[in-house]
Order: C-alpha cells, then structure tokens, then sequence
C-alpha cells in the first residue's frame, strides 16, 4: 500500500462532496481523511485527500477520475512535491495532580498548547505532520486518552519547489 | 417558419418566463426534435406548458421505456435524447437507461420533476433524492435552486451531454420552480472551467504511433464505439487502407467498419471471431481507437495481448491505462487523430506475412452453426434478416444470445445502423430503443431483435409502436428460456437450470394483436421465409414470433477466466 495526497480545487456546488466520496466508494478507493475549506477565491473550495492506494496505477485513475467531474478544477497529486502537511489534534487526557506538571513539559519539545484544565483532565492542541502528533498521542496513552479529534491532513505545495521529496524529512517538526 | 421567428424574437427580447416555458424555449433553441416522457404530479406545471407547445412528445407507457427510446434516438441521430419523468417513482424507473447511457457513453438530457423547494428533505410525497440516486450514473447532474439558474443549467447540460466523452445529464426541476419566473436568456456563453475536454491530439504521441506503425509486423486496430462517436468512420477506413492494418470491432464499435471490408477481422471477445481473438493475442501493435478494454473484449487481462506494444485513442484520459498499460497515449477526439495519423502518411509497415496467417484463420476458422431440417436455427434466422433487409437496416437488440448472434451473422456494412445495450447488458432495452430509433430515420427499415425474456420486460411499448403507427419490424428469437443464462448453467453449474427455463410463454401472437399490431409465427425455416417476406413487405409494425432452436448455444466462447487464445467452439 502507497499512501498519496491528493489536493484539488473545486466549485462549491451543492453536491460536490457527495459526488466525490461517492467516486471514491464506487471505484473502490480508500479514503483515509479529507479535508474541505474555502480558499482565497470565492466560490472555489480546495479539498484534500489522503488515499491508500495498491500502486502508481491506482493513484494515476484517481486523478484522472476526479479530473473527469465537472465541479472540479484542479487536481494534483502533490506526494512527489516538496509540501506543508498539517494535520491539527485536540487530544483530551487524564490528569492528577502528579502527573500534570509532567504533561506540560512532555508536550513541549512538540509546541503543542493545553487549551482547557479540568480537575481531572487537559486538552492538548497540536498541530503538524500526521506522525508528530502520532507520536505526541503514543506519549500521552499511558495517563489515559479521554477522547482524540484529528482534522485529517490538509496539504499544499511550498512556494519553492527547488528542493525535491528527499529534503521531505527535515519538515517534519 | 412564422412560429420559428416568433421564438426568435422573444428569445431575443429576453423576456420573463416561468420555468416551464424556459424549459420549452431552451429545448427549440436546442433543435429537440421529440422528447419522451411521461407526466405525474411534480411535472404538472411543465405538462401544461407542454400542452399546446408544439413540442413533439411521445408518452411511453413506462419510464424506462421513456430513457431507452430517448438512448435509440439519439444513437441513430447522434443528437442527444431528451426526456421528462416525474419525481420519486418516475425517477426512480429511469435510473437503469441512466446507467445504460452512462456505460455506453450516451448523450441524454433529463429533467426529473421533484416536490415543491419548501418541503425538499420532509420525505414528501413521491419525493425521492434523485440526486443523490443517479450522482454515480450520470456524467453530471443539477438541481435547480433558484430559476434564474435554470436558463444556464439547461444550456450546460446540452453542453456536458454532446461533447467530450458524451453521457447523460440530468437536471432535477423542483415543482415549485416550474413556475417561478425569470428573465429567460439564452444566448449566454457556457462557461466550465472544470471542463475542457482535449480534442486535439498531442503531436509528438501522435508520431510516436507513426513510427511504431512503421515497424510493426503484426499491428491491429480495435475500433470501439468511440469511433461511431466521433463521426470517424470514414477516416478509419482511409487510414486502415492507408497502412494496410487489418481491423477488429468491439461490440459497440460494429459498423464503424464494412463487415465486407477484407481488412476486417470480426469482432472480440467473449464471443468474437477466431481470427479476431487471435489476432489480438498475437500482434505486435494494438491500435486501440475509441474502445475501452472491457473485460468482454480483454478476457483475462494476463493473457491480454501479451506481445503487443499498445497505443490508446480516447477522449477520456482516465480510460487510457486503465485496465491495460498502454505505450502510446493518445488523448482526442478519434476523427481529429486519425486526420493527423492519414496526413502523416507514414512509413507502410510490411504485414504480407501477417494478412496471410490473418486470412488462412478466416479461411479455416469462420463463425458456423448447423443446420438441420425442420428446425430454426437462430444464427439462421439473423442471416435471413440480414438478407432481407440487405445488411442495410437499423438493428436494436437487448442483452444475450439473440444479441450476440445478431453482432455475429447481421453483418454491418454502414454506421449507426446498430443500437444495443452494451456495458450495462440491459433486459427490455431492444423494444423502446427501436421507437426512438425509427423516430430518428423515419425513412429507414428498423428491425428490433428481442429474446423472449427482454421482451417481456418493457413489451407495454408495444403500444406507442402501434398507436404511432412506426412501421418496426419486432422479431423476438424465441427459445422459451433465459437463453444465456441457460447456456452458462449447461456449460459451468452441470446443466442444473434454476430459473432459466420458461416453457409456458405466452402467446405473443395473440398478445400483439391485443394491442392491434399485425403478429406472425414461425417454427421453420421455410415459415421463417414466408413470415419474413410478408413483414418485410408491410409498411406497419409487425411482430414476428420465431420459436427457434431452444438448445442452441453462442460460440465460439472464451470462458470468463480465460485469455481470448483459449476459445471454445471453434470447430466442431
């Protein structure tokens, strides 16, 4: 399995993400997150995908299979690119007393930010690559996890495009 | 002509109309000739416009005969089919010839009523979400919101439909909008950004086909329906003339080719020719135009041309490299490429060699059946119709045996003769599909070919046959059975046949004339004869039933599972 992310643009009709969810279904592709939000155009929505794909095939059909919807403007499959991943957590664990000190310098060195106290429980907020805040969510299990949103991954093309995939790794704190 | 200006004039001066009558103007301004469809509670308001509109509209006795008639209209005319069904149940009865015009790449436009705006999403009365049903088998789909919209949405839809990789549109009215008024202007420009599909094709592609073409040994050419699409018949002939490449047809594609051209092979596949299924396992070369690698055209991918280079004309990209890998991309319109590939005039390669291997098969391996006194054999009976109609008329089929003995024996010499539900494989589609067939060449003989079993799926058309008098000549090849169904339970599930068999038909004879239509039987040849010759000289609809040779089977056959080199049937 490859994992790919897909960014493209599209006209923000009625329908447009039912029509694009239901391509996936149909064709037999995995979706592991999307994301969707306007974007400086109005009317124009970019969206995100990750997908988990058998090989290069499979990820080339999906392109071309979403190029094909006519409420769909671009469609870029940006793994290969040099990029900004983010992906946002809310992860709400249990706390003590003694263990809540340790909490807050554990989350640190990840520049994550406790964004609601309770007496028995914080949110942690942190942002970045998807395996950042893996990482960060592994740390914290042992006090409890309480309950964990993730956003999904939303990408985007960095505006220098000089540096190939192989510099990918520096970017990933 | 006075009544034309008038339109013009009104269209012009932009004037504020209700939804209805937007619908009624974009369709003269879109030259729609006839539309089918049937009325119902949300489509009131467009029905009454209708009324005294002038429009030509045919009411089937059911939608799905509505969507199939409008799939035969626009096959034969090559303009899209229109069609109006109501909402929830009217709806919901089109959603198979959406399919079917999905699969087939047909240009439909449909305008489904729904209930009223305000109570969209309350599970209202015949409310269905059409939207959400046909989203993955229509190439687009609207719903209108607000009737400003409408005048754009339609000319949109005309647009998506015709063009690119055709398909069908549909466009859901709220009752409501119907009669809301707005200025009407249609003269607008479409304008799709997500939407621009390549026509031209790329020239360095385009010469890297010339030159594999120039060292071939063995090339083909499969020409699918894409090439009936593009109007590209002519050019196909030229340019396989050209460079001396012997040419294959997918099922959709028959007709793009003369069956009595020297250079042609037959069809592929399941139950393709011999020459032509070998002919793909041992080229060099695989031009594929217009064709989309069905796996009843490919057999078992593995097996697949194993020696070919293989090139791809497509307009829709994402067909290319989608089940086979492909050398040579060549996305575009099929008439436009082969323009450029003849105006190349490159290198002819050298295929003595592989014509003669190509035409010692055809000599050694040609399609055959037996006949035997008394009896009607169906491949029989599809060449006698053959030569009645003298390889001239426009042929409808549904899905099976009959369908694949009439792509076999009725040997297509000219385009857009031949209407059939290919990629879907549809039950009923022959019978409706033969009304807007006729409707499109009033003049030509059309011969709808049905199996005992489609027949009776949408046979209530009968009726719009006879009431609008269209002289068809409805053939059913009757074998008592599900024939395909039976021969596959005889060859893989050890002869057990569950469900396929059915013995007590009705008498269709009797039934036609129920519905006033001139019937006719036949149980030999000779009947077969005399029943043939006494339609065939009628100027009325006449259905003829042929009780045929119920055991007979369709081969040669490559089971599925197997590469196109391991058919069976060949010979006896």
């Amino acid at each position: 399995m490859v994992k790919r992310i897909i960014t493209m643009t599209v006209n923000n009709r009625p329908g447009v993400l039912n029509r694009i969810t239901g391509l996936f279904t149909k064709r037999h592709y995995n979706i592991e997150s999307i994301t969707v939000g306007h974007t400086e155009a109005e009317g124009i929505s970019r969206m995100t995908f990750v997908v988990n794909v058998d090989d290069e095939r499979i990820a080339e059909q999906i392109t071309k299979q979403l190029n094909k919807q006519i409420d769909v403007l671009k469609v870029v499959d940006i793994t290969d690119q040099a990029i900004i991943v983010r992906e946002l957590a809310l992860i709400k664990v249990a706390v003590t007393p003694a263990t809540r000190g340790e909490i807050y310098t554990l989350i640190e060195p990840f520049r994550a930010a406790i964004v609601d106290v309770a007496r028995d429980s914080l949110v942690v907020q942190v942002t970045g690559e998807p395996e950042k805040i893996d990482a960060l969510i592994d740390l914290l299990k042992p006090y409890g996890l309480k309950e964990v949103a993730r956003t999904g991954t939303t990408a985007f093309p960095r505006g220098s495009q000089r540096a190939s995939s192989t510099n990918k790794s520096l970017f990933i704190i | 002509m006075a009544a034309n200006m008038k339109v013009k004039e009104r269209v012009a001066k932009k004037q504020t109309l209700c939804g209805a009558l937007m619908l009624i103007e974009a369709l003269k301004a879109e030259n729609v000739k006839v539309i089918f469809g049937y009325p119902g509670g949300a489509v009131l308001p467009i029905y009454d416009k209708l009324y005294e509109s002038g429009v030509f509209h045919v009411l089937t006795r059911h939608e799905q005969g509505a969507i199939h008639a409008a799939e035969g209209y626009a096959r034969i005319s090559g303009k899209p089919g229109v069609v109006i069904a109501t909402s929830g149940p009217g709806a919901t009865n089109i959603v198979t010839g959406l399919t079917d015009a999905m699969m087939d790449s047909i240009p439909l436009v449909v305008f489904t009523g729904q209930v009223a705006s305000s109570v969209i999403g309350s599970d209202a009365f015949q409310e269905a979400d059409v939207l959400g049903i046909t989203m993955p088998i229509t190439k687009h789909s609207y719903q209108v919101r607000d009737i400003h919209e409408l005048p754009k949405i339609i000319k949109e839809a005309f647009h998506i439909a015709t063009t690119g990789r055709p398909g069908p549109v549909l466009i859901d009215i709220p009752k409501d909008m119907a009669v809301a008024e707005a200025e009407f202007d249609y003269e607008q420009d479409v304008q799709l950004p997500g939407y621009q599909p390549t026509t031209k094709p790329n020239h360095l592609q385009i010469r890297k086909l010339v030159e594999a073409v120039s060292q071939a040994k063995r090339p083909v050419i499969l020409a699918g329906a894409g090439v009936l699409h593009a109007n590209a018949h002519e050019q196909l002939k030229q340019y396989a003339e050209q460079q001396n490449i012997p040419v294959i047809h997918t099922l959709l594609g028959l007709g793009g080719f003369p069956a009595d051209h020297p250079l042609f092979l037959g069809m592929a596949g399941m139950h393709g020719t011999y020459t032509a299924n070998m002919a793909l396992y041992e080229c060099d070369l695989l031009i594929n135009v217009g064709a989309r690698f069905d796996d009843r055209v490919t057999g078992n991918l593995a097996h697949f041309a194993p020696k070919a280079t293989v090139a791809h004309i497509d307009i829709d990209p994402a067909e290319i490299g989608k089940n086979v890998p492909t050398k040579i991309p060549i996305v575009g319109d099929a008439k436009e490429a082969l323009i450029q590939l003849i105006e190349q005039n490159g290198k002819r390669p050298d295929v003595s060699e592989w014509l003669n291997k190509l035409n010692e098969w055809k000599r050694e391996y040609p399609l055959m059946y037996k006949r035997e006194p008394g009896v009607l054999k169906p491949q029989r009976l599809i060449e006698m119709i053959h030569e009645y109609t003298n390889g001239e008329a426009v042929v409808t089929t549904d899905v099976g045996q009959h369908q694949m003995w009439v792509a076999q024996y009725y040997k297509f010499k000219q385009p857009h003769r031949w209407v059939t539900s290919g990629g879907l494989g549809t039950m009923g589609f022959g019978l409706p599909a033969a009304i807007g067939a006729q409707l499109a060449q009033p003049e030509a003989t059309v011969v709808s070919i049905v199996g005992d079993g489609g027949f009776q799926m949408t046979l209530q058309e009968l009726s719009v046959i006879q009431e609008l008098n269209l002289p068809i000549k409805i053939v059913i090849v009757n074998n008592q059975a599900l024939g395909m169904v039976r021969q596959w339970q005889e060859i893989f599930y050890e002869k057990r046949y569950s469900h396929s068999l059915i013995p007590n038909q009705p008498d269709f004879v009797r039934l036609a004339e129920a519905y006033g239509m001139k019937a006719m039987r036949a149980t030999t040849e000779e009947e077969a004869e005399y029943v043939l010759k006494e339609a065939f000289a009628t100027n009325a609809p006449v259905l003829l039933d042929f009780h045929v040779c119920p055991g007979e089977n369709v081969y040669p056959m490559v089971a599925p599972g197997k590469g196109l080199h391991e058919m069976v049937g060949v010979k006896w």
